[in-house]
């Protein structure tokens, strides 16, 4: 044996008493230590549809929210001489009846659809998580009333209600978004709901009780982030399910009115044409809708096999 | 705690706001006649009946018992953590200070402040998504929420550095799973001891763990006990760890105690046959004796729903004599000599006669 290093005999133990692995030397390696974020990055980029999805989505975003800057015509500039005519090096898609560019027109239409996207999926998150959560972990009568009403809204046919309340508040975006939101909150309620019910008898919850922490703190702290995974996954397919059915409520008519525009509007405005020389007003804005909507479920399929460390991928 | 739901009117309003007169002076934590019910399908399950016992200051109570002798249960029922279906009676004191019937909010204020608790695994009582400095923090600022955070920072690595984890101030940035199991159990140790409690239980803190990093945990108890001054409830299946750490016993047998005593009481001179039989069933390394059998109680702890009448321990008891006392009558608490050495057994002076030793037989 080498010398031992003047060192005072400590009764704590140290490095060299410690007989577990995962000591001293290991701190100074990135390689081996990485936190559950950086673990959750490899294993989303390892999912190259996601991450393709992703950059796609992401560049879609830009474009429609930078249009004042990016497109190509003004809003609504309308050149009645030309008509509808179809993609060409001046209109890339194109454009309609009054002559109005179409890459322009689904860059504006684009910001209302991913603006009701991603407001409804925001607002029926946090609903569906407080519900969940409080169903969840105070059960017996708050989770039967919470857990009642959530099926009740889970029973009611969506599209009549959505058709009368909009009959009655109108149907501005920002109405559209609550109701869409207030309709769309219950699935979450019912995964985080399950989640909590089986993280709440986790060791951690009840050590955090013994150690003086309230019922709130136990939720905000404990329960929530521990089922942050299931939630922007289901947030995630929350935005696609919006999108789509504000396009069928536009299709519908009771969408958005011009002349604000959605991609849905756009194509109930074209519905018409099919297999008519005008059809390239209806491909466009159903591609768009298309893509957006299969980029963001490949994103949430990334999502859940990062979050879920016994994925294969 | 839900005390009020089951216990009758009369119980309740029998319990004086004063201090009372069997509750000791000096006493951090008493237990008073503490029962705990649960309800099942099959019927009540006693999981505890009748305990009392009390810890003072600066003092380690071991708490042995079998698996399901109601160990934990009465460790749960004291910080007020039963379920709501638990039917609980009896009270717990801190202090001399009734708590079994307080409003959880003030129940709350107690928890992890004054008597704090250390849980068995603790790869499952820390939280996976928290790096381990800061659910050391969290226990500190869910009692003052409004400490500074340079200080907190610093008290953090104070308590790492204290339960012994090297590099402290590297290894508060780390989540659990980059921990030890022994380092888990020191970290889980360091945020119980966060808010300097007057009452540390440990629940099992080292059946998890190999028996190497079972003595580090035991030490760094210690030290922490001579630091601050806590009391200690330490619960264990593990004869072994009672006898180096423990000053007084509890043994416990079906829900009951059978016998309380300081260490030398219970391991030189047992009282009780349970007490008796285990120490005889324990190897010993200090002499030779190939030639001896280990002592065996015979036939299997009883079921907490149809725990036997009279003694509990009666069917497995060499000694029982059978009906009368053994299974008609429930022995009470008693004292033979010293006053702090109790037993519940019918024949403990016979039983008290007898060492481990008697017990063994010969090998064949």
């Amino acid at each position: 044996m080498t010398a031992v290093p003047n060192r005072e005999i400590l009764d704590v133990p140290t490095e060299e008493n410690e007989p577990a692995p995962h000591t001293g030397e290991f701190i100074d390696d990135e390689t081996v230590v990485r936190s559950q974020w950086q673990l959750f990055w490899k294993r989303f980029f390892r999912h190259r549809m996601a991450v393709i999805s992703a950059i796609v989505l992401l560049l879609i975003i830009f474009v429609c929210f930078a249009a004042p800057w990016l497109a190509p015509y003004p809003k609504n500039h309308q050149n009645l001489t030309l008509g509808a005519v179809g993609p060409s090096a001046q209109h890339w898609f194109g454009t309609d009846d009054l002559g109005r560019d179409q890459l322009t027109e689904m860059m504006y239409a684009g910001q209302i659809s991913l603006k009701i996207g991603l407001a409804v999926a925001l607002i029926s998150t946090l609903m569906g998580t407080l519900f969940g959560a409080l169903a969840g972990y105070f059960s017996e009568w708050t989770d039967q009333v919470l857990m009642r009403v959530t099926d009740l809204f889970l029973v009611v046919p969506a599209i009549a209600i959505l058709a009368i309340a909009i009959k009655k508040f109108g149907n501005s975006a920002t109405t559209i978004i609550l109701i869409l939101a207030g309709l769309g909150w219950m699935y979450i309620a019912r995964v985080v709901r399950s989640q909590i019910l089986s993280i709440k008898e986790k060791e951690y919850v009840e050590a955090a009780r013994a150690s003086g922490a309230s019922h709130k703190r136990i939720i905000t702290r404990h329960l929530i982030p521990n089922t942050i995974g299931p939630i922007l996954v289901n947030a995630t397919l929350a935005i696609a399910a919006a999108i789509i059915t504000e396009s069928t409520l536009s299709f519908l008519g009771f969408g958005v009115q011009p002349p604000t525009t959605s991609w849905g509007r756009m194509l109930a405005d074209a519905e018409g044409y099919v297999g008519t020389a005008k059809a390239h007003l209806l491909y466009f804005p159903g591609l768009a809708i298309l893509i957006t909507v299969m980029c963001v479920n490949f994103i949430g399929d990334g999502l859940r096999d990062a979050f879920d460390p016994q994925s294969s991928r | 705690m839900s005390t009020t739901d089951d216990v009758p009117v009369d119980e309740l309003q029998s319990v004086e706001p004063e201090r009372r007169a069997d509750v000791p002076v000096d006493a951090v934590l008493s237990v008073r006649n503490l029962r705990v019910e649960f309800p099942s399908d099959d019927g009540i399950v006693h999981a505890v009946d009748d305990l009392s016992f009390d810890v003072f200051e600066n003092e380690v109570v071991g708490i042995v018992g079998e698996s399901g002798s109601g160990k934990s249960v009465t460790s749960m029922a004291i910080m007020g953590l039963l379920p709501k279906r638990a039917r609980i009676s009896g009270e717990v004191f801190y202090r001399g200070r009734p708590i079994s019937g307080l409003a959880e909010n003030d129940i709350r204020k107690l928890r992890g402040s004054k008597i704090a608790m250390v849980f068995q695994d603790a790869l499952t009582a820390l939280d996976p998504v928290y790096k381990v400095g800061d659910q050391i923090a969290e226990a500190i600022t869910v009692h003052d929420r409004h400490i500074d955070k340079s200080v907190l920072h610093e008290r953090v690595v104070e308590l790492l550095n204290l339960v012994g984890i090297p590099n402290p101030v590297q290894r508060a940035e780390q989540y659990p799973h980059e921990y030890s199991g022994g380092m888990r159990q020191r970290a889980m140790i360091a945020m119980s001891i966060a808010n300097e409690p007057d009452v540390l239980i440990a629940d099992e803190p080292t059946t998890a763990l190999d028996v190497t990093i079972q003595a580090q945990v035991l030490e760094v108890m210690e030290r922490i006990q001579e630091r601050t001054n806590s009391a200690i409830v330490l619960i264990t299946h593990d004869m072994g760890v009672v006898a180096g750490v423990a000053d007084r016993v509890v043994v416990m047998y079906a829900g009951r105690a059978v016998e309380v005593g300081n260490v030398d009481q219970i391991f030189y001179e047992p009282h009780h046959p349970y007490t008796l039989g285990l120490l005889a069933s324990l190897p010993r390394l200090d002499e030779d004796r190939s030639d001896v059998r280990l002592h065996r109680i015979k036939g299997q702890p009883p079921s907490l729903v149809h725990v036997p009448p009279g003694c509990a321990f009666h069917p497995r008891c060499e000694f029982a004599r059978c009906p009368d006392p053994c299974s008609t009558e429930v022995p009470q608490l008693r004292a033979l000599g010293d006053l702090d050495h109790i037993a519940a057994c019918h024949f403990a002076e016979d039983v008290a006669k007898l060492r481990p030793d008697d017990l063994r037989t010969e090998a064949s």
